[in-house]
């Protein structure tokens, strides 16, 4: 145990999804953009912004199934609040959104347009530094993972677990979209923050703008992809799997627990609110039925699509089932939920193992057949 | 209107001996300034005389004329002298006086003040009622001859006050005292309202009056409170009898397979559903006993909620045993079916569920407590729920059956019982049990395809505070949940109330981690 960090990095992930991640963000990082600017709107060739917003909106959905996956997949601990840590992060950088609107607001005034409306004179505290990218970088991660160490260190020490624990998390998540949609929170209530104008000074409606970000969104995708694959190889990830599978005699080896459900679990939180982050600019709202139940069960779905318990897995599911929501409720939005339903009761019935457990499947059968037959 | 008017004319006129109105008066009822038509108005129901009545309905109903210098009235083709009532030669030309708005309010009032001189006892006190929100100082004398020649308790304890609050106003410091003494027993808003310019300097000059108004507005809020809080103890109780239905469905589900049902809240709907569709067949078919779709639809929805649970059961659920977490997710996919089933079949709107007649209404217990009927009835109705389920669970077979799977699957199966049949049942009877919890919200909620989810959070929480497979649990857990956050609903609003109970329950669960009522026992885990 005395490689190097780096090499122990390199060495998470084999050569073969190490080349497959470069082909990865090589086709986000250049052919996207070259697509997309340098083609002419009618060439058959040209990706329109519809779809770079389309896919960056859906990697941000991967970042979260990531998250779930090493929280549910690897911890064992199915969370039916993680919708709230996304929302979390996606309003610390609304903030930041709403303040670089500037006086470009309907009302013109130095405060966000609700805030007028509110009659408030001035920004309240909890908005204070908000003008400042930093400081609300730090808020996108800080908030996420102090909510989510609070209620993780409570109800991890009086050992809830199961259903319980996705009982009450949905249950916080279910709260927290209450305190949301009321005015006085000073979160722009039902409508939320929307109508941005600009990030970092520059046009948030470009197409470099949304470039860079669907760049940023895919780079850290790859970085949380890599990081998690270094995690669950290392040894914290395989007293986690043990936790899941045995927690009783991973106790009784003498390790305790609640600091290795609580560590993934912030992990996770904080995963999901720079995801939320990025997803924000690139969708231009956000507002809180981001937090309602039902979406944050929606994220377990795509992970048991994909495959728990393997990294890959979410991404595709997260792909997968966005995809055919998206053709869903344009072409068929009656059938959209017997869809969702219906692949809530089939994955767990028939696909355990999601999707990448059938090709495991069918390459051992293959395997077989051929063993067989030779 | 006009007959009884004609026989009253007619008993009238046979009674020549009887005094007559000053004709003055009746006359300036006829004059042509309206301050003179409400002072005339005023001076006659002083007299609280029967022939005022008389006189003061012609004019309501625009039958009193002016001929020459004498007020009277005509009906069709006769004419009476409207001071004595005695019939008289039809006039030549006859004026009629212009009777606007304000005069019309000011008659209403007159004539509803001298019912309180009627005959019989249930007019005066319909009418004694009705006087106690339109006090004016000015009845204060006719008040307290009504009060005189009242002999029923009820309307005289109506009446007293009616003429204290006509007394306020008095002139005389001792009047106002003992008036201001006698409101301060009562606990309405609307005598608060009254006795509070009495509380300050430029509404009261008098000191004692004053300090005893202020004391007599501290005890009718202090009752008011107590009023308000019974009533939010009530709405909690019914809220915690809507919970008690939705949970004890689930504790036997849980309690029995250690399942999570997601779509609990959806075999409410069904239940409500059902409901509609009762009433819906009694409107097209039986309308003459529509009042009896509500008890007809109990069973309605008992079955066709059990019928999807125990389609469910065996399509879905039965495959998952042991893995809990997957049946919390495919369970939420059913109850996504069948929320859009719901869309596709009965529209996306909410449906109308009427109360029937029965049920609409309440007890007034305070003048601002007022207990519906509906929800009354649902409190019952849970009751009756609870004891039946209780009988299921503690006296029959089946129960027995039950429970001894709750404790142990294994040996109750190796003793014989069926424990895949049993479980089937177990879930068909939770599924019922929340059909009938959305037979009662039916009737107080909107039925729509979205109804059940805001309850699947709150049952879910009634069955981790009660403890897994408790029935007493689950009891003291709804209506605590119930009760409580009604309560803190008053104090801090709805959004604040349903996060701190939240916040209770996490607390909570550090200290009892299996509930209030836990199994003992090493299968505990």
């Amino acid at each position: 145990m005395h490689k190097p960090l780096t090499l122990r990095i390199l060495s998470s992930l084999d050569g073969k999804s190490w080349a497959a991640l470069g082909a990865f963000l090589a086709l986000a990082l250049l052919v996207v953009p070259v697509l997309n600017l340098g083609t002419a709107e009618d060439s058959a060739f040209h990706i329109s912004a519809y779809a770079i917003t389309l896919i960056g909106k859906i990697m941000c959905y991967a970042l979260v199934a990531i998250a779930m996956d090493l929280i549910w997949g690897y911890g064992g601990i199915l969370s039916l609040g993680h919708g709230l840590f996304f929302a979390l992060g996606g309003y610390a950088f609304g903030m930041y959104l709403m303040r670089q609107i500037g006086r470009d607001g309907s009302y013109g005034a130095d405060i966000p347009d609700f805030m007028v409306f509110l009659d408030w004179k001035e920004i309240p505290w909890f908005w204070s530094g908000s003008d400042s990218f930093g400081w609300v970088a730090l808020l996108v991660v800080l908030v996420p993972a102090l909510v989510a160490f609070v209620f993780g260190y409570f109800a991890f020490r009086s050992r809830i677990k199961g259903v319980y624990f996705s009982i009450i998390t949905q249950a916080l998540t279910y709260a927290a979209m209450l305190l949301f949609f009321r005015n006085e929170t000073g979160f722009g209530g039902n409508n939320g923050f929307t109508d941005f104008k600009r990030v970092l000074g520059h046009t948030i409606t470009s197409p470099e703008t949304r470039l860079v970000l669907f760049g940023l969104t895919a780079l850290f995708l790859a970085a949380t992809l890599i990081f998690a694959a270094w995690l669950v190889k290392s040894k914290f990830g395989r007293v986690l799997t043990a936790i899941r599978d045995a927690e009783s005699r991973v106790m009784f080896i003498g390790y305790n627990p609640l600091w290795y459900k609580l560590t993934i679990w912030v992990i996770s939180a904080v995963i999901c609110g720079i995801a939320g982050a990025l997803y924000v600019p690139q969708v231009g709202i956000i507002n809180p039925s981001e937090m309602s139940p039902a979406n944050s069960i929606e994220i377990a779905i795509w992970v048991a699509v994909g495959g728990r318990g393997t990294l890959i897995g979410p991404i595709i599911g997260a792909f997968v089932v966005n995809l055919a929501k998206s053709w869903f409720t344009v072409s068929f939005p009656e059938y959209w939920l017997f869809f969702l339903g219906l692949l809530f009761i089939v994955v767990t019935l028939m696909l355990p193992q999601g999707l990448v457990g059938l090709w495991k499947k069918l390459q051992e059968k293959n395997a077989s057949r051929k063993g067989t037959a030779a | 209107m006009t007959k009884y008017l004609l026989i009253l004319l007619l008993c009238v006129s046979t009674l020549p001996a009887r005094a007559a109105l000053d004709a003055a008066q009746v006359r300036q009822l006829t004059a042509e300034d309206s301050s003179d038509k409400v002072a005339a108005i005023r001076q006659l129901t002083q007299t609280a005389d029967p022939d005022a009545v008389r006189v003061l309905k012609a004019m309501a109903e625009d039958s009193l004329f002016l001929a020459g210098d004498k007020a009277v009235i005509i009906d069709g083709d006769k004419a009476f002298d409207a001071a004595s009532g005695a019939p008289i030669k039809m006039p030549a030309n006859p004026e009629s006086p212009t009777v606007n708005n304000r005069i019309r309010g000011e008659l209403a009032s007159a004539l509803a003040a001298l019912k309180l001189f009627d005959a019989d006892a249930t007019v005066r006190l319909a009418s004694a009622q009705k006087l106690q929100s339109q006090v004016t100082p000015e009845m204060a004398p006719l008040l307290a001859r009504a009060l005189d020649k009242e002999t029923d308790a009820q309307i005289k304890a109506l009446l007293t006050l009616a003429h204290a609050q006509a007394n306020l106003a008095n002139t005389d410091p001792a009047a106002r005292l003992a008036a201001v003494k006698a409101l301060a027993a009562t606990s309405s808003p609307t005598i608060k309202s009254v006795l509070l310019p009495l509380t300050e300097k430029a509404g009261e000059p008098d000191d004692k009056v004053r300090y005893e108004a202020i004391a007599a507005v501290k005890a009718i809020d202090s009752r008011l409170a107590i009023a308000e809080n019974i009533g939010r103890a009530f709405s909690g109780l019914s809220l915690g009898s809507i919970l008690l239905l939705g949970a004890l469905g689930l504790a036997i589900t849980y309690g029995v397979m250690g399942i999570i049902n997601m779509a609990h809240g959806e075999l409410l709907m069904v239940g409500a559903y059902a409901t509609y569709g009762m009433q819906t067949l009694f409107r097209a078919y039986l309308p003459e006993a529509i009042d009896w779709y509500l008890p007809a639809a109990i069973p309605v929805a008992f079955f066709s909620a059990a019928l999807v649970g125990v389609v469910m059961e065996r399509t879905v659920i039965r495959w998952l045993y042991g893995r809990t977490l997957e049946t919390l997710l495919a369970t939420w996919g059913l109850s996504l079916v069948l929320i859009q089933s719901a869309r596709v079949l009965f529209g996306a709107q909410n449906v109308e569920v009427a109360n029937p007649t029965w049920m609409s209404g309440g007890i007034e217990v305070m003048p601002n407590l007022m207990l519906p009927w509906n929800r009354i009835i649902i409190i019952g109705f849970a009751m009756f729920v609870l004891a039946l389920v209780w009988l299921l669970m503690n006296k029959t077979r089946l129960g027995m059956f039950v429970r001894a799977v709750t404790q142990n699957r294994p040996m109750a199966g190796c003793v014989g019982v069926p424990t895949s049949r049993i479980d089937t049942m177990a879930f068909a009877l939770g599924a019922g049990i929340a059909g009938l919890g959305g037979v009662a919200l039916s009737q107080i909620s909107n039925v729509g395809p979205d109804m059940g989810q805001g309850y699947i959070v709150d049952s879910f929480m009634v069955v981790v505070v009660g403890g897994v497979g408790q029935l007493a649990g689950a009891v003291w857990a709804a209506l605590g949940l119930g009760i409580f956050s009604k309560l803190l609903e008053g104090w801090a609003g709805a959004v604040i109330a349903k996060i701190s109970i939240l916040v209770c329950i996490i607390i909570f669960i550090q200290k009892r981690p299996q509930g209030i009522f836990a199994l003992k026992g090493r299968f505990v885990e």
